[in-house]
């Protein structure tokens, strides 16, 4: 069985270890997040939500995940 | 009064409190005060989410965005750069386009950095955002915010969260007169009482959120507000007597026994 290879990433300024060619929109799943309640960054570029199943996660990438808190 | 409505770009509210969603000992205290208050906008904060604990309560939960207006802040933004990438965020969570723009200059006092403030109300404005701009006391600004397509002036009474009430009363009366849009006072108020005087120098509406949320009775206070608020947009309304030296008595001076 082929091992599948690692990657390290930033999710919110910390790193993390995901499965190589693993998607945003799968990455978002494991983390369980609700879409329609955030927002997402990747390398700074803000996504798309309706496109997060296209894309594929690389090494170095960073993500960012924000949503509404309570402010002034 | 059922029909003085205040209108924010385009949108017609009920309520002119505005109330912040920050401070609170908790979610559900926030949204009773928030009900309380009456308000129908709401600001809020665009934060990381945490991965690490997801059972977090979230503002969502408690307060419905299909009911009270969020107004999404760039509190805590001290560039340009920062406060625009914050409200692209923040429209991309829901469509939000009615923003309250904030760039902060000086971490100590609070006090807006107005030539980047007036910079990223031009850019959002290109970009089809609604910008509600938190600025300084100063006419000048407020005209400049108002020429390059602010929605909204939100002068400050005083640092925010100094609950000072308004220092300038002068300066916000000349920001009033000089414009169409609505102006609303932002930070700096401390108790109820400044909101009346904010609305009778014809201010549009206030914004509270420290004064009502580090109040010792938080809910008391929300309701204090919104009368206050009620009862100095009523009192602007009816116009206030002229001042005088001397006294005037108020019963008839035929008939005197």
């Amino acid at each position: 069985m082929k091992k599948i290879k690692k990657i390290k990433i930033k999710i919110n300024g910390k790193l993390s270890t995901i499965n190589e060619n693993l998607s945003l929109s799968n990455f978002l799943k494991q983390l369980k997040i609700p879409l329609k309640k955030v927002a997402i960054e990747l390398n700074k570029e803000i996504i798309d939500k309706n496109n997060i199943g296209k894309i594929k996660l690389k090494k170095n990438d960073m993500v960012e995940i924000v949503h509404f808190i309570g402010g002034g | 009064m059922t029909k003085d409505k205040i209108t924010i770009a385009n949108k017609k509210f009920n309520s002119r409190l505005i109330v912040g969603t920050g401070k609170y000992k908790s979610m559900s205290d926030c949204a009773k005060a928030i009900k309380l208050s009456g308000a129908e906008i709401v600001t809020v904060a665009v934060r990381r989410v945490n991965i690490s604990d997801k059972k977090k309560p979230l503002l969502m939960d408690y307060i419905d965005p299909k009911k009270i207006t969020y107004l999404p802040n760039t509190a805590g933004c001290f560039t340009s750069e920062e406060a625009l990438r914050t409200l692209r965020l923040a429209r991309e969570i829901g469509g939000w386009k009615l923003v309250k723009l904030e760039v902060l200059g000086d971490k100590k006092n609070l006090f807006p950095d107005m030539i980047e403030t007036l910079k990223s109300t031009e850019v959002l404005t290109k970009e089809g955002f609604k910008v509600m701009v938190y600025c300084n006391d100063d006419p000048l600004m407020a005209k400049k915010l108002e020429n390059v397509g602010a929605c909204a002036i939100m002068p400050l009474a005083a640092p925010i969260g100094s609950g000072l009430g308004i220092q300038n009363t002068t300066n916000i009366k000349i920001i009033r007169s000089q414009t169409k849009l609505p102006v609303i006072i932002d930070a700096g108020l401390g108790q109820a009482s400044d909101a009346t005087i904010a609305m009778e120098l014809g201010c549009d509406g206030v914004l509270v959120n420290t004064a009502i949320a580090k109040a010792k009775k938080p809910f008391l206070m929300s309701l204090a507000f919104r009368d206050a608020v009620i009862s100095g947009r009523q009192s602007f309304l009816a116009g206030r007597i002229e001042k005088s030296t001397y006294g005037s008595a108020s019963s008839p001076k035929t008939g005197i026994i």
